[in-house]
C-alpha cells in the first residue's frame, strides 16, 4: 500500500468514508436546491432554516408526540413540505417573472424569520435527540469504527437521490416537469396544472431538505442556527455542479465531501474555505459547472 | 439576465443629459445642512456610523444600480479596508488620514485583483465568483496574525489629523466623518453622472450594443468595479477609526447581506436610496437592540415585505409618486 | 435600544415611604449588555438582566439610599454595536457601570471605552485573559471565569506523570489560547501533548477530527472550543463510541446550558470546570430556585456572576458614596467579599476576582434524578490556586504600580 504525505491507508480511508457521509448531507441538501432552482427558477436561501426545521420537527414529534424516528423521517419531510405549500403560494408565486435576486431575497428574509421564532421559543443552545435504538453501536472496518448510524446515512441518501434523479429525468412526470420549465404554456396546453406542478415542486424540494434535518438530528446538534452557515457551502456545491442540474448536485455533493474530508487532514483549519476555492476555479474554467447545460 | 433590470422602473431612468439635476443638488445642500446640525441632536459616534454605512451602500449602489453587477463579497474590501486602517493607526501609529488612505488602498488593490476575474462572469455567477473570493478573503482575516483572530484589532487609537487636529473629540472626529463620507457619496455622483457614468448605464442596458459601438466594455465593468471597492474599502477604513477597532464581523458574508438589503431598501439605482437604506437599517440595530431575538424576525420582515410590495425601494417609489429621479 | 425595568419606579416608591434618605439617594444606572438572540443568549441573555435586578433587590438598595435603575441591551456580538451602546450609555443615559458582556471582542471594547468614560465593568461572560493581562484596565473586575481558570481547573485534574492530551481546537484566537493555557498547565503537570488538529470556526462534522485524535492513542482528547461546536464534538464523540474506547473527554469551555442541550444520555462522564453550579450548597440552591421561578431555567455561572459582580459593585458604591469608576473599582479591590454564591474571595489589583473553581463530572442518566441534575463535584479548585498569578501577566497600571 501507499503512503501519501506520511498519512498511513488506512487513516485515509476512514477520512474518506467520514467525506462521503459529510457529502450524503451535502448532496440531499443541493439536489434540492437545485430541483427548486431548475423548475422555480429560485434560489432558495431558506433552504438551511428548513433543513433546521426538519430536526426541529423530529425533536417536536418525539417531545410532544412520542412519535420516534422513523416515523419522523417521513412525517417531519411533509411537514416541511406543506409549510413550503404555504410559502410558494403565498409569496414565491410573486416573483418568477423577476430576476434571481428577489427570490433569493425574499427567501433570506424567510429564513431570518423561522430562525428568529425557533431561537425565541427554544433557545439557542440546542436540544438532545438519541441516536435510534436500531441504529446505535456500530462496525468495526478495521480501518476504523464506522457507527451504524453514519452507514444508514449514506444509504438514506443514496437511495433517495437517485429516486429524485429517476423519477426527474426518466419518467414521464418528469418530463412534463422539465418542459413545463421550458414553456408553461406549451405544457399549460396538455391540460396539465402548471402552476400545481410547481408548488408541489418547491415542497418536494424543500421536503428533501427536511428529509436531510432529521437524518442530522440525532448527530449534529439541533439548534436553531444550524442550517445559517451551511447554507453559504450547499449553494456553492450547487454552483460547482452547475445551477439546475439535478445529477450534478447529486455527484458534486458526495464528491465534494471527499474533498473536504481529505482537506481535514492535510489542512484542517482550510477544510471550510477549501470548497470556495473550488468554487471560484469552477466558475473560472468552467461557468456553467461541471455537469450544467451551458448557460 | 440575472443581474435587476433597474430600467424598469422609472426611477432609476437614465438621466438624458450629463451632469446632476437640479433638485438633487438641492438634497444635497439641505442633507449637508442637516448633517452639520445632526450632532447637537443625535449621538455623535450613531451618526458616524450611519455615514459609514451610508457611503458604503452607496458604493455598493455604483456597482449594482448603475454598473448592474451584482456583488456578493462586498463585506470584503469594507473588512480588509477596516483591518489594514486599524493596523496602520494602531501599530505603525499614521495619522487618521494616512490610516484611511492605506485602508483604502488595499480596498482598491483587492477589488482590482478580484474584479478583474469576476468580471469574466456575468448574472449570478459573477455574484458567486464574488462570493468565493470574499470567503478566502474572510479565511483570511480568520488566519492572518495581525487581524486578532476573534479580538479583532482594538483600541486604535484616535490620532491627531495631519498630526495637528486632535480627533480626541466625537465632534471633532464628527467632521473629519462627515467630510470624508459625504466627499466619497459627492464622488460617487460625479462618477455618475460622468461619461463614464454614461457609457456605464449603455453597458447595463444592453451590453451587446455597447460592444458594437465600440466601447471595452470589461474595461468599464472593471473600472466600475475598483471604483466601488475602493469606496466601500473608505467606508471601512474610516469606520475603523470611528469605533477605534476593527473585527470579523465587518469580513463575514451577513455584512455582504447587509449591504444588499440597505441597497434595496432603500432604493436601488436610486442617488439617496442606499444612504436611507442604510441608515434605517442602522437605527434598528441600535433602537431594537432590546428586542432581542425579535430583531432577527423584524429584520426578516422587512426584507420579505420589501420584495413582496415595494421593490423599487422607498426613495424609488417617492420617485415613481413625484416623477424625479431622486 | 433602552429597556427601563420595574426597578426605578419601585426605588422611587420606597423613596416617597422614607424621605429622609431621599436627599442623599445616590442614583445608579447599571447597564447589562449581552447577546440577546445569538450564540450566547442562553448563558447570559435575559437571565443576566434578572441576576442584577435580583441583585439589586437582594441589596435593598432602596432602604441603603441607592436608586438603582437597570438597563439593557443586546450587543449581537459584534465590537461595534457594543461600543456604539457602551459610549451612548456612558455619554446620554447616565450609566454608571456595565455588566456582562460576553463575547471576548465586544468586552474587550466595552472595557476601553469604560476607562475612557470613568464608568466600571463588571465582565462576567467573557473568556478572554487579556481584560485582565495585556488589555487591563483600572476600571475593569472580570468576576466569573477565564480561559486560563478552565485550562488550570481541567487540565491540571485530568492530568497524571503520564497522561497524553490530543486538543481538538477551534481555529480562532478564543480556541488558540484555551489549547496554549491546557498545554502548560499540562506539561506543567508532568503530562504529554501528544497532537493537535485545528478545526474551522464554526463547524458541524467533527468526526474526522475525533478519528485523528483517536488515531492518536492520547488518554485525554481536550475540546478547545465553545458552544455548538462542543455540543457536535460530544454528540459524535458519543457516537463513534469514543469514550467508551477509555479516552477521556474534557470539555475546556462548556456551561450548564450546554450539558442540559446534550441530556446526560450523551454527555456523561464529561469533565469539565465552572465557578459555579446551581446544586452546590443550601445557599445556591436557594437563590437558583428564586432565579428559576422567574427566568424559566437554572443560572449559568455567568448569570451567578452577574448577581454576585453587582452586589460588591452596590456595596462599593454604599461605602464610597460615589458612582465614579476608578473609586468604586479601587474599593472593591481593596474589600473582600464573601457571597452566597462565590463564597470567600476578593478582587485582585488586575482586576481579576479570585475566587474556588469547580470540577464537575456529567453524572450518568441513571445518577441524574432530574433534567437540571447533570453535575457530581469532583473537586474544589482553591481560589488562590483557581487564577493564573497577577505577576509576569503585562498589566500596565498594575507593574507601573509595583
Amino acid at each position: 500500500m501507499f503512503e501519501l504525505l506520511g498519512i498511513p491507508p488506512q487513516v485515509l480511508m476512514g477520512q474518506l468514508l467520514l467525506g462521503l457521509i459529510n457529502g450524503s448531507f451535502y448532496a440531499v441538501l443541493s439536489l434540492g436546491l437545485a430541483v427548486i432552482f431548475g423548475m422555480l427558477n429560485i434560489i432558495n436561501f431558506s433552504h438551511g432554516a428548513q433543513y433546521m426545521m426538519g430536526a426541529f420537527v423530529a425533536w417536536m414529534l418525539l417531545e410532544y408526540l412520542g412519535i420516534g424516528y422513523w416515523w419522523a423521517l417521513l412525517l417531519a419531510p411533509l411537514v416541511v413540505g406543506a409549510t413550503g405549500i404555504v410559502l410558494e403560494k403565498l409569496m414565491l408565486s410573486r416573483l418568477y417573472r423577476l430576476d434571481h435576486l428577489y427570490g433569493l431575497l425574499l427567501t433570506f428574509g424567510i429564513a431570518l424569520i423561522i430562525q428568529g421564532l425557533f431561537r425565541n421559543y427554544y433557545g439557542i443552545s440546542g436540544l438532545p435527540y438519541q441516536i435510534p435504538d436500531a441504529l446505535s453501536g456500530g462496525q468495526n472496518l478495521g480501518f476504523m469504527f464506522l457507527p451504524n448510524y453514519r452507514g444508514w446515512v449514506i444509504v438514506a441518501s443514496v437511495i433517495v437521490c437517485f429516486s429524485t434523479w429517476f423519477v426527474i429525468e426518466k419518467t414521464p412526470l418528469g418530463s412534463y416537469l422539465r418542459a413545463a420549465t421550458e414553456n408553461p404554456t406549451l405544457v399549460g396546453a396538455f391540460g396539465i396544472n402548471v402552476p400545481r406542478m410547481i408548488t408541489l415542486t418547491y415542497a418536494f424540494g424543500v421536503a428533501l431538505a427536511g428529509f436531510a434535518g432529521v437524518l442530522a438530528a440525532p448527530i449534529y446538534s439541533v439548534n436553531p442556527n444550524m442550517g445559517a452557515d451551511l447554507i453559504i457551502v450547499v449553494f456553492a456545491v450547487v454552483v460547482i455542479g452547475g445551477m439546475g442540474s439535478i445529477m450534478g448536485a447529486i455527484v458534486t455533493g458526495f464528491g465534494l465531501g471527499i474533498v473536504e474530508g481529505l482537506t481535514r487532514v492535510f489542512y484542517p483549519a482550510g477544510s471550510a474555505v477549501v470548497i470556495f476555492v473550488i468554487m471560484a476555479i469552477v466558475l473560472m474554467i468552467k461557468p456553467e459547472g461541471l455537469f450544467g447545460r451551458s448557460a | 439576465m440575472s443581474t435587476m433590470d433597474p430600467a424598469t422602473s422609472p426611477a432609476a431612468r437614465p438621466e438624458p443629459s450629463v451632469g446632476m439635476p437640479t433638485h438633487q443638488k438641492a438634497i444635497f445642500v439641505v442633507l449637508l445642512i442637516l448633517l452639520v446640525a445632526l450632532p447637537w441632536f443625535v449621538y455623535p459616534v450613531f451618526a458616524m456610523k450611519v455615514m459609514c454605512f451610508a457611503l458604503f451602500a452607496s458604493a455598493f449602489n455604483l456597482l449594482l444600480g448603475f454598473g448592474g453587477l451584482l456583488s456578493f463579497g462586498h463585506a470584503a474590501y469594507f473588512g480588509m479596508a477596516s483591518y489594514v486602517a486599524a493596523h496602520a493607526a494602531k501599530v505603525w501609529g499614521l495619522t487618521p488620514e494616512l490610516a484611511v488612505l492605506a485602508g483604502t488602498a488595499a480596498a482598491a488593490l483587492l477589488g482590482l485583483a478580484i474584479g478583474s476575474l469576476a468580471i469574466r462572469r456575468q448574472g449570478i455567477y459573477f455574484a458567486m465568483v464574488t462570493l468565493a473570493f470574499a470567503q478566502m478573503v474572510y479565511f483570511f482575516a480568520l488566519q492572518a496574525e495581525f487581524t486578532g483572530g476573534e479580538d479583532g484589532i482594538q483600541s486604535v487609537p484616535r490620532n491627531d489629523l495631519f498630526g495637528l487636529i486632535p480627533l480626541e473629540s466625537n465632534m471633532a472626529l464628527y467632521f473629519f466623518v462627515l467630510v470624508v463620507t459625504f466627499g466619497g457619496i459627492l464622488f460617487i455622483h460625479r462618477i455618475i453622472h460622468s461619461p463614464f457614468g454614461q457609457v456605464l448605464k449603455a453597458i447595463r442596458e444592453n451590453e451587446p450594443r455597447a460592444v458594437s459601438l465600440g466601447y471595452r466594455v470589461n474595461r468599464y465593468k472593471l473600472m466600475v468595479f475598483t471604483l466601488s471597492a475602493t469606496l466601500a474599502g473608505l467606508a471601512g477604513a474610516v469606520k475603523s477609526q470611528v469605533f477605534q477597532l476593527a473585527s470579523l464581523t465587518d469580513v463575514h458574508w451577513t455584512m455582504s447581506g447587509e449591504v444588499v438589503l440597505m441597497t434595496l431598501l432603500g432604493g436601488m439605482g436610486t442617488v439617496f436610496g442606499p444612504m436611507l437604506g442604510a441608515a434605517i437599517i442602522v437605527t434598528m440595530q441600535n433602537y431594537f437592540a432590546t428586542l432581542g431575538a425579535w430583531v432577527t424576525v423584524i429584520q426578516g420582515v422587512i426584507f420579505v415585505a420589501g420584495v413582496l410590495l415595494f421593490r423599487e425601494g422607498i426613495v424609488g417609489l417617492i420617485a415613481r409618486w413625484t416623477k424625479k429621479p431622486l | 435600544m433602552v429597556r427601563k425595568t420595574a426597578l426605578g419606579s419601585v426605588a422611587a416608591a420606597a423613596l416617597v415611604a422614607a424621605p429622609v434618605m431621599a436627599q442623599d439617594a445616590i442614583d445608579v444606572t447599571l447597564g447589562v449588555l449581552n447577546d440577546r438572540s445569538g450564540i450566547y443568549a442562553d448563558l447570559s441573555g435575559e437571565g443576566s438582566v434578572i441576576a442584577a435586578q435580583m441583585a439589586v433587590e437582594d441589596f435593598m438598595a432602596e432602604d441603603k439610599g441607592l436608586n438603582v435603575e437597570i438597563l439593557s441591551a443586546d450587543h449581537q456580538n459584534k465590537p461595534d454595536v457594543a461600543s456604539n451602546i457602551a459610549r451612548q450609555w456612558y455619554d446620554q443615559d447616565g450609566v454608571d457601570a456595565i455588566l456582562d458582556v460576553p463575547t471576548s471582542s465586544a468586552a474587550l471594547a466595552v472595557a476601553d471605552i469604560t476607562a475612557e468614560m470613568g464608568g466600571a465593568f463588571i465582565n462576567s461572560g467573557a473568556g478572554s485573559t487579556e481584560l485582565t493581562r495585556g488589555q487591563c484596565q483600572p476600571t475593569t473586575v472580570h468576576w466569573t471565569y477565564d480561559t486560563a481558570a478552565l485550562a488550570i481547573g481541567t487540565g491540571g485534574a485530568m492530568t497524571d506523570a503520564d497522561t497524553s492530551w490530543f486538543f481538538l481546537t477551534a481555529d480562532y484566537a478564543f480556541g488558540h489560547s484555551l489549547e496554549e493555557e491546557t498545554s502548560r498547565v499540562v506539561e506543567e503537570a508532568g503530562g504529554e501533548v501528544v497532537g493537535t488538529v485545528r478545526h474551522p470556526f464554526p463547524a458541524t462534522d467533527f468526526s474526522s477530527f475525533l478519528l485523528q485524535a483517536q488515531g492518536s492513542g492520547a488518554n485525554v482528547i481536550g475540546l478547545a472550543n465553545a458552544g455548538g461546536d462542543t455540543v457536535n464534538a460530544i454528540k459524535q464523540a458519543s457516537e463513534f463510541g469514543i469514550t467508551q474506547a477509555g479516552q477521556s473527554l474534557a470539555a475546556l469551555l462548556m456551561f450548564v446550558t450546554d450539558v442540559h442541550a446534550l441530556g446526560a444520555q450523551t454527555a456523561q462522564g464529561l469533565v469539565l470546570t465552572e465557578a459555579f453550579y446551581w446544586d452546590l450548597n443550601d445557599a445556591t440552591r436557594e437563590w437558583s430556585a428564586r432565579f428559576e421561578e422567574r427566568h424559566g431555567s437554572k443560572p449559568t455561572m455567568v448569570h451567578a456572576g452577574v448577581y454576585s459582580g453587582t452586589m460588591h459593585y452596590l456595596r462599593g458604591v454604599e461605602a464610597t458614596g460615589s458612582t465614579d469608576g476608578e473609586t468604586v473599582v479601587e474599593w472593591m479591590k481593596a474589600n473582600p467579599f464573601d457571597d452566597p454564591l462565590f463564597g470567600q474571595g476578593y478582587v485582585r489589583e488586575d482586576g481579576r476576582a479570585i475566587h474556588d473553581m469547580y470540577l464537575f463530572e456529567v453524572k450518568t442518566p441513571e445518577e441524574s434524578t432530574g433534567e437540571w441534575d447533570l453535575y457530581n463535584l469532583l473537586a474544589t479548585i482553591p481560589a488562590e490556586e483557581a487564577f493564573l498569578p497577577m505577576e509576569g501577566g503585562g498589566c500596565e497600571f498594575v507593574e507601573a504600580a509595583g
